[in-house]
């Protein structure tokens, strides 16, 4: 490849788009990581801390989009101090500074203020695409910022993040002349918008094809949105409250069936159940059906719907659907490739769908890949089934309610079951556990999952082998989060190296000290080994023999973080 | 080995003081409650059970409503396998979001009833702030089943025609307005606007077990 000239190269590796694979073409040698990083545009980072912004911009000059993620998982589930860090805020900071032509944004689990998000508005005259997913720290004035600065803005995508509503002037802060939108996601924005705005936008804007309202959007409202743009795509319903008795019902169905290209649906966030079947006209067309946020629609108006979605690819619902549902579902969706069954009442710690519903999918959608799968009860029996109907599982999701119930109808451990999956799944690369389960499921991941990239575990194991088959076992390991179980310094110690080949490593209330954790950190000076205090004291525990509450420690070219709170202490 | 861990679990938690002993609120730091399971003859690993991190996490369990007296007491005979009332809250478990927990909540549907009505209605709790707003809404949800169904001029009016009743978590059913909105709220399992000729056997008014303030 001497002979070819750099623009040649450079073509040529335009085709290649994946992170990973762009990774790899920079390691064959020098020359292809100078052509590679200066023509590369998305850069992707998986862990904000692993690198400081001056290097990726020095790296990778041509950089357009970015996304960065913040805080580590178990954050989703208040495991981490709320203060704990993620700010966007130097990021674009530096970009700003270093004039970085950047267009697209996309941010999981930070903490984005709304000084961040107005710089970002005044520093980027091509910017065309903000994307926020789960993170926090801003309020409608950051996004009103955003509506009147970026005039070529395309995308404003909101996926459940916390924001502060100062209620709905942001909209109105669309220039009259902004008519490039494609993409537009607030549902989750508790306050209410000025609908006539929000009719106005819709109707300059051709090119939307994507459109998820928050609850504060009625259906009349809907009604006439959807007049507008029979071209959209992907639509979030807000408030679906009506008679449907009435003339704006009628309304709706017409313009309803006008939407011949809608292909996801989502939403429903008040629901008249019966109101429903104004949809049915466009269900068999749908690939995405997302009602995980709709429990008014229940029993057999919601069968009713599904069995409309013969084509459906990826499914997330409550488990109100219940065993029977879900039979209803493996026998319609021949297509189903990721299915999401959440909790409705996670405060009561009562599932309504147990290991029937899941042998149903699984014998019903031979090309399920991706499962998340909250249930009542297990067994080993039905894992086997599914791990043989399902050989082609990339990600596996159990969450059984009450993590260490053991085998519903032997009482065993469910070390097999999850063994056959792992077994039979050769390409699965993400598992969540729960239920009794001793060291012997560790072994079986060692041994069988070697593609697994991501491990999630939870009040299961009986000693540091379990941990260490893992670490040993899976070559391919990059996160690995445990919470609630008694691997200890054993385990952690087995093979510090192997923290350098992965991304992250997350343990809580389980059995490391803080004796291992520094014996840790002094071996492995890239290594950031962060430790949290329970109750965000001040006062740290300095017996080394004393068990650490939390500890994340993860790879990084950018060595201690410098803002970090006074309840981490980084080693 | 493994089946034991369960059993273990049982009989450590059923054998009559350390039950109380592992529902005592200590200050001691995580690995306290493992020692004991150890002097209990244990030595199947160190693993923290769910069970114990409950108790860990519980607090005061009895500073609460009454509900978890009751059940406590209840359960002390029985396995102690399901966590007190099975309300206690471990942190982060179940692992659900908060934005996702926190939409849930403010969804409670309940099924509304009406005495002559062929089909029940639900309606969401949470949309409305106070016992008017709820009954004037069910007044115009069922005013056109009326009209329909009804030729004469008779109208839902409540507190007149029909009495509006709930049953509440304890399975009574209970007249509306006797305890605050938000408590109403909490307990209300689901609607019924009962004529008023049935409606005679009601629970008193008499304030039940929380009595007065604010819920």
């Amino acid at each position: 490849m001497n002979y070819f000239p750099d623009e040649v190269l450079e073509h040529v590796f335009d085709f290649v788009t994946s992170s990973r694979d762009r990774n790899a073409l920079s390691q064959v040698c020098k020359s292809w990581y100078r052509i590679e990083s200066s023509s590369r545009q998305k850069v992707f980072i998986g862990n904000c801390y692993a690198i400081s912004p001056e290097r990726v911009i020095e790296r990778f000059p041509a950089l357009k989009s970015i996304a960065l993620k913040g805080k580590p998982h178990f954050a989703d589930f208040n495991l981490v101090p709320h203060e704990w860090g993620g700010f966007v805020y130097p990021w674009i900071e530096a970009f700003a500074r270093n004039r970085v032509g950047l267009e697209e944004l996309r941010l999981k689990r930070m903490v984005v203020s709304d000084d961040s998000l107005e710089l970002l508005s005044r520093s980027f005259a091509n910017f065309k695409s903000l994307v926020l997913v789960s993170c926090e720290g801003f309020t409608t004035d950051g996004l009103a910022a955003i509506a009147a600065n970026c005039r070529c803005l395309r995308e404003l995508d909101l996926q459940e993040n916390e924001v502060e509503d100062h209620r709905g002037h942001w909209l109105s802060c669309f220039h009259d002349s902004h008519t490039s939108l494609v993409s537009l996601n607030f549902a989750c924005l508790k306050g209410d918008i000025n609908l006539g705005v929000l009719e106005r936008l819709v109707a300059r804007s051709p090119n939307l094809r994507s459109l998820r309202l928050n609850r504060a959007v009625p259906f009349d409202t809907l009604q006439k949105i959807l007049m507008q743009s029979p071209n959209l795509v992907d639509l979030g319903v807000g408030s679906y409250v009506h008679d449907p008795d009435s003339e704006t019902y009628d309304k709706l169905v017409t313009a309803i069936e006008k939407c011949k290209s809608v292909r996801s649906l989502s939403g429903f966030l008040d629901v008249a159940p019966h109101c429903l079947p104004a949809f049915h006209s466009i269900c068999p067309n749908l690939t995405s059906l997302n009602l995980s946020y709709a429990p008014g629609i229940q029993g057999g108006e919601l069968t009713k719907l599904i069995r409309h979605c013969r084509k459906l690819q990826r499914l997330w619902i409550l488990d109100c659907i219940g065993d029977k549902g879900l039979e209803v579902v493996a026998s319609t969706c021949k297509d189903l490739q990721e299915l999401r069954v959440f909790p409705s009442d996670p405060y009561i710690g009562h599932a309504a769908v147990t290991e029937e519903g899941l042998v149903a999918i699984s014998s019903g959608c031979p090309k399920l890949h991706s499962i998340l799968y909250f249930c009542q009860q297990m067994t080993n029996a039905a894992l086997i089934t599914v791990a043989k109907n399902c050989p082609n599982f990339i990600r596996f999701r159990l969450c059984i309610l009450d993590p260490t119930k053991p085998d519903a109808v032997t009482q065993q451990p469910l070390d097999e079951g999850f063994g056959a999956i792992v077994h039979s799944c050769r390409g699965l690369r993400r598992l969540s556990l729960t239920g009794l389960l001793t060291d012997q499921v560790f072994l079986y991941i060692g041994m069988y999952a070697e593609q697994l990239e991501m491990l999630s575990i939870a009040f299961a194991g009986d000693s540091d082998k379990g941990m260490q088959y893992v670490l040993n076992g899976c070559k391919r390991l990059r996160k690995l989060e445990i919470r609630d179980s008694p691997f200890g310094n054993g385990a952690l110690l087995m093979d510090v190296g192997k923290y350098e080949a992965m991304r992250s490593l997350w343990m809580s209330s389980c059995e490391v000290t803080l004796g291992g954790c520094k014996t840790l950190a002094k071996k492995m000076p890239r290594l950031n080994v962060e430790i949290m205090n329970e109750n965000e004291q001040t006062d740290f525990i300095f017996d080394d023999a004393q068990k650490v509450d939390k500890m994340y420690l993860y790879r990084t070219l950018a060595g201690q973080r410098k803002d970090a709170p006074d309840f981490v202490w980084t080693l | 080995m493994s089946p034991e861990i369960g059993t273990h679990q049982l009989e450590s938690d059923t054998a009559g003081d350390m039950n109380f002993k592992e529902t005592e609120l200590t200050l001691a730091l995580p690995g306290e409650s493992r020692t004991l399971k150890e002097m209990n003859g244990g030595t199947i690993g160190t693993k923290r059970g769910f069970l114990e991190t409950v108790d860990l996490n519980l607090g005061s369990p009895r500073a609460d409503c009454s509900d978890k007296d009751r059940n406590e007491s209840e359960n002390d005979v029985l396995t102690a396998a399901k966590p007190p009332a099975a309300k206690a809250q471990v942190v982060g478990w179940p692992p659900v979001r908060d934005y996702r927990k926190n939409a849930m909540k403010s969804c409670k549907y309940v099924k509304v009833a009406v005495d002559g009505a062929p089909y029940l209605r639900k309606v969401n709790l949470e949309m409305y702030n106070s016992y008017e707003q709820l009954l004037s809404a069910l007044e115009d949800m069922f005013s056109c089943f009326t009209i329909r169904n009804y030729l004469n001029e008779r109208k839902m009016v409540n507190g007149v025609e029909n009495v509006p009743t709930y049953e509440d978590k304890d399975g009574d059913w209970m007249m509306l307005g006797d305890v605050p909105w938000k408590m109403f709220v909490e307990s209300c399992k689901r609607l019924r606007l009962m004529k008023s000729s049935e409606a005679n056997g009601l629970a008193p008014r008499t304030p039940s077990k929380c009595s007065s303030t604010s819920g």
